[in-house]
């Protein structure tokens, strides 16, 4: 019983990794564009949440509407102003800048809250929890997965079901053909970002509610989420939340036997996928 | 009359620049005698330094290849040496081509993983590996213990020509092993220049370039594009795995995240690169004193240091991708290690010299 | 009034120059042919004419406006559109996700223009023109009247736009341009690799598109049937042009050494 209970959990951290990747994946999928800050950017929406939090007094599921503009409105003007510039038919400049961007971040964090560990707190909600037949799962955790799902639904809606999704996809297959249709390329990646941004915000109410934080830990973000994107298969968000849940259940079940071994199981999941799967459990056909 | 063509990479500034470099080398050789043992170790610092960015240069300059792990194998070729002092009692000095060694063992299953991911997925892919890596490494108890681990002083006693280094320089035996430590470094980043321009410089520096201009078009010439990439994989991967083991050999104390820190061993290499000049050999060399400098002058202000670091990059790659050395060489023309190959003599030298 | 026209267009690929000087114009309800060789400079003078390629503004005038450094985005909103060569179908879109995007960004009635304006102007980065003023009336062409010019498209707008074979592609590449109802437009080697057959039923539909008021610049390998559509020529040869003039009144000998050079 104990196994089914950790099989659980684990499914459900699955859900924060999706979490963690759906914005990552967002935005390689349109312009190439692997932001190796993307794990840095979650960790400064939860600062910005623990901010007004303890500022205002608000929930913080108050706070993360509050935030959604702000970090859309920095998406924006980050692709616009910076990561535009770095675009192009060379891979190095975009990866050197974010890795630039990336040290940037967590050292104004640190310089701006220090290196202590924060935690939102999130109420009576923290140690809530419902009986689901045999295991009892949290509603922290439930809630996560269910705004992981709900996620992909929507960016799934807009990437198939409306005009913005319709210029995503023709800016992402040739960009010089869309600007004959009179999309400006810029523009829809400096969409794409803004909206990544508000699937960052939403990672980083999870991520500041469910464990401590402090500036250094966005890189070990980012490395699940990318697991979680190749896992699930390049281009299929279903696919990055079943990646999601294979590291989370990974790393649940190597816990269970020994917890240093929690974060090791989840990269070994991941090699052993890419070993036999090199192209992703769902790819999308080429 | 006709005068014969010739191939040639020599230019008059790689002349001067030999001279020039053989004098330098000079001189480093024989620092420990006249200068103070503090600035031997910020030499010893820059060395390293220096080695590890040519190796990183090599892979995503002349390779394509942008590694975020290449502390792994810094990691994994400290942690050889001290297994081999520790455990097996070898002599410090010669466990570094274990370190070497134990680095080529874990570039074969990095390279088989990482090869599978492209581009931006390969850099985050080699960081996985690092990390990997370091979390089995942390298992090791025998020797990577939780706080850290200090190489026995005995090893560090009886250590190869430390005792003739004291004889000779007259010093205490501590200051014998970092000038030890110094000269072999010292040592390391000459050969490592040495292979890499000779690397570069040879019919495979050509399918290097082709590899990385275009995979495609490079195969469809004949360029074994997948062995390319596992040549240059596994050279930057032992010497990057030896400079580890050399760097904690100075230090003489270890931590798993320490030597597997990819701030420390990937970060900075990366800005030092970056920041010197992608895709040259002169451009780290420039990078790793502009590196220094600013260390020099900002380490006491910490997160601002790093923020600056940070933001120098990010401007660098936008506003001058060629970084420092290419500002100057454009400006110049100047070229210290030239690795094109330019046609001269013949009608062309005539055709030159009716024009001057 | 000249409706489009270029004066003394050149364009620049890095240090490569495909264009030295070239002067064409096209009045309302023209057809112009470009004809030559591969390599003439066909597809830079279009690539020139929709602001792929960057010019100087003066070189390239639309309503006597100078628009030649404007990017392709402004150009298409002033009306002029693009069917560029190989089609450049999207492959992630269906052949209706095709023919609708060719229209949605004419009048800015895009959400994601209108944040991207909106923005601009908050961060002071506004575009060369407002894209609501670029906003007109409905014009003839909907997906209703492109279904209609092309039947075989309304059974397949559900598939990919590239699982189509190579005509029916070029279909959709028109019916994607003419959704922005353009007053211009510019059509690239519209039968390059296509069956004779197939390039008869494409041209047919020209003179259909004319008599919905757009006026047509059409780019053509294939000599006479570019003869027999056009009002006027243009012939290229290395970045220049060679011969100009209405069909009827320049010879087969003439277009020979045009398109050749000196008579062999």
């Amino acid at each position: 019983m104990i196994w089914i209970d950790t099989i659980v959990q684990g499914i459900l951290l699955g859900g924060l990794y999706a979490l963690f990747a759906a914005g990552l994946s967002l935005v390689f999928g349109i312009m190439r564009l692997v932001n190796l800050a993307h794990g840095d950017l979650i960790v400064l929406g939860s600062y910005l949440i623990l901010l007004l939090v303890s500022a205002l007094g608000l929930h913080p599921f108050a706070a993360v509407l509050v935030a959604m503009p702000a970090m859309f409105l920095l998406g924006w003007s980050l692709q616009k102003l910076v990561l535009n510039r770095a675009l192009g038919e060379d891979i190095l400049p975009p990866l050197l800048v974010t890795f630039g961007l990336s040290i940037v971040i967590q050292n104004a964090l640190q310089e701006s809250f220090s290196a202590d560990s924060q935690r939102v707190s999130a109420g009576a909600l923290e140690t809530a929890s419902v009986s689901l037949g045999p295991v009892t799962a949290g509603v922290m955790p439930l809630l996560t997965f269910g705004s992981a799902i709900l996620v992909i639904l929507a960016l799934n809606h807009l990437f198939y079901r409306t005009a913005i999704g319709r210029a995503f996809r023709a800016t992402s297959d040739d960009a010089v053909t869309a600007g004959l249709m009179g999309i400006r390329p810029d523009r829809v990646f400096a969409l794409a970002t803004a909206i990544a941004m508000l699937v960052v915000t939403i990672a980083a109410l999870y991520l500041g509610t469910r464990s401590n934080f402090d500036p250094s830990i966005g890189p070990a973000r980012l490395i699940y989420a990318f697991e979680a994107v190749i896992i699930g298969g390049l281009g299929s968000l279903w696919g990055t939340l079943a990646g999601g849940v294979v590291i989370g259940v990974a790393q649940t079940l190597g816990a269970a036997i020994n917890p240093e071994w929690q974060i090791l199981a989840g990269h070994v999941a991941f090699l052993i996928v890419l070993l036999i799967r090199p192209r992703g459990l769902f790819p999308r056909e080429a | 009359m006709d005068m014969p063509y010739a191939v040639t990479t020599r230019t008059s500034a790689s002349a001067i620049a030999l001279i020039l470099g053989l004098s330098v080398l000079a001189l480093l050789f024989a620092a420990p005698a006249f200068v103070s043992r503090g600035l031997i170790q910020d030499l010893f610092f820059i060395l390293t330094m220096l080695v590890l960015a040519q190796f990183w240069n090599l892979l995503a300059g002349y390779g394509g290849l942008v590694s975020v792990g290449q502390q792994a194998f810094v990691g994994i070729g400290a942690y050889a040496l001290y297994g081999s002092v520790i455990l097996g009692g070898a002599d410090p000095v010669s466990a570094l081509l274990l370190s070497g060694a134990a680095a080529l063992v874990l570039a074969v299953p990095t390279a088989f993983f990482a090869f599978r991911l492209h581009g931006a997925y390969f850099a985050i892919g080699t960081w996985v590996i690092a990390e990997v890596a370091r979390l089995i490494i942390a298992q090791w108890h025998a020797v990577a213990g939780g706080t850290g681990t200090s190489l026995p002083r005995d090893a560090l006693r009886e250590m190869m020509l430390v005792s003739w280094v004291q004889d000779t320089l007259g010093v205490r035996a501590s200051a014998a092993r970092d000038i030890l430590a110094y000269w072999l470094a010292l040592a390391l980043a000459v050969a490592t220049i040495a292979v890499i321009y000779w690397l570069l410089r040879s019919k495979r520096g050509l399918a290097l370039a082709a590899v990385r201009d275009n995979t495609e078009a490079a195969k469809s010439v004949g360029v074994d594009a997948g062995r390319m990439k596992w040549l240059v994989f596994l050279t930057a991967s032992f010497g990057t795995g030896i400079a580890g083991g050399l760097i904690y050999l100075q230090k003489a104390r270890i931590s798993p995240d320490a030597a597997f820190s990819v701030t420390d061993w990937t970060a900075y290499v990366i800005f030092i690169v970056v920041i010197g000049g992608l895709g040259t050999i002169e451009g780290p060399i420039l990078g790793v004193l502009v590196f220094f400098a600013l260390q020099s002058l900002l380490a006491d202000f910490g997160t601002w240091y790093l923020m600056a670091l940070g933001l120098a990059g990010i401007a660098v790659m936008l506003f001058a991708p060629r970084g420092l050395w290419g500002l100057i060489s454009e400006r110049t023309g100047l070229q210290l290690f030239p690795v094109q190959r330019r046609l001269t003599g013949g009608l062309l030298a005539q055709s030159n010299r009716k024009e001057t | 009034m000249t409706f489009l026209e270029t004066q003394g267009l050149t364009a620049h690929y890095g240090d490569f120059q495909a264009l030295f000087g070239v002067d064409i114009r096209l009045e309302p309800g023209e057809t112009v042919a470009i004809i030559g060789a591969n390599g003439a400079g066909k597809t830079s003078l279009m690539r020139s004419l929709t602001g792929v390629l960057q010019n100087a503004p003066g070189q390239i005038l639309h309503k006597q406006e100078k628009i030649g450094h404007l990017p392709p985005d402004t150009v298409m909103k002033r009306g002029i559109a693009m069917v560029p060569e190989g089609r450049r179908l999207f492959p992630s879109l269906t052949v209706e996700e095709n023919l609708i995007i060719g229209g949605q960004h004419k009048g800015g009635a895009d959400l994601g223009d209108r944040i991207g304006s909106w923005l601009a102007r908050l961060t002071g980065s506004s575009g060369p023109m407002d894209v609501a003023a670029c906003r007109d009336g409905s014009g003839y062409w909907t997906l209703d009247t492109v279904y209609a010019l092309f039947p075989v498209l309304h059974e397949r707008r559900h598939t990919p736009g590239t699982a189509l074979s190579g005509g029916q592609q070029q279909m959709v590449a028109i019916g994607r341009a003419l959704m922005s109802n353009p007053e211009i437009l510019l059509c690239d080697e519209i039968s390059l690799g296509l069956a004779p057959v197939v390039i008869r039923d494409i041209y047919a539909a020209l003179p259909l598109i004319k008599d919905s008021g757009a006026s047509l610049i059409v780019v053509e390998q294939d000599i006479s049937q570019a003869l027999r559509v056009a009002d006027r020529v243009y012939c290229m040869m290395e970045g220049r042009i060679t011969l100009s003039g209405r069909p009827s009144e320049i010879s087969r000998e003439d277009i020979h050494t045009a398109y050749f050079g000196a008579a062999a």
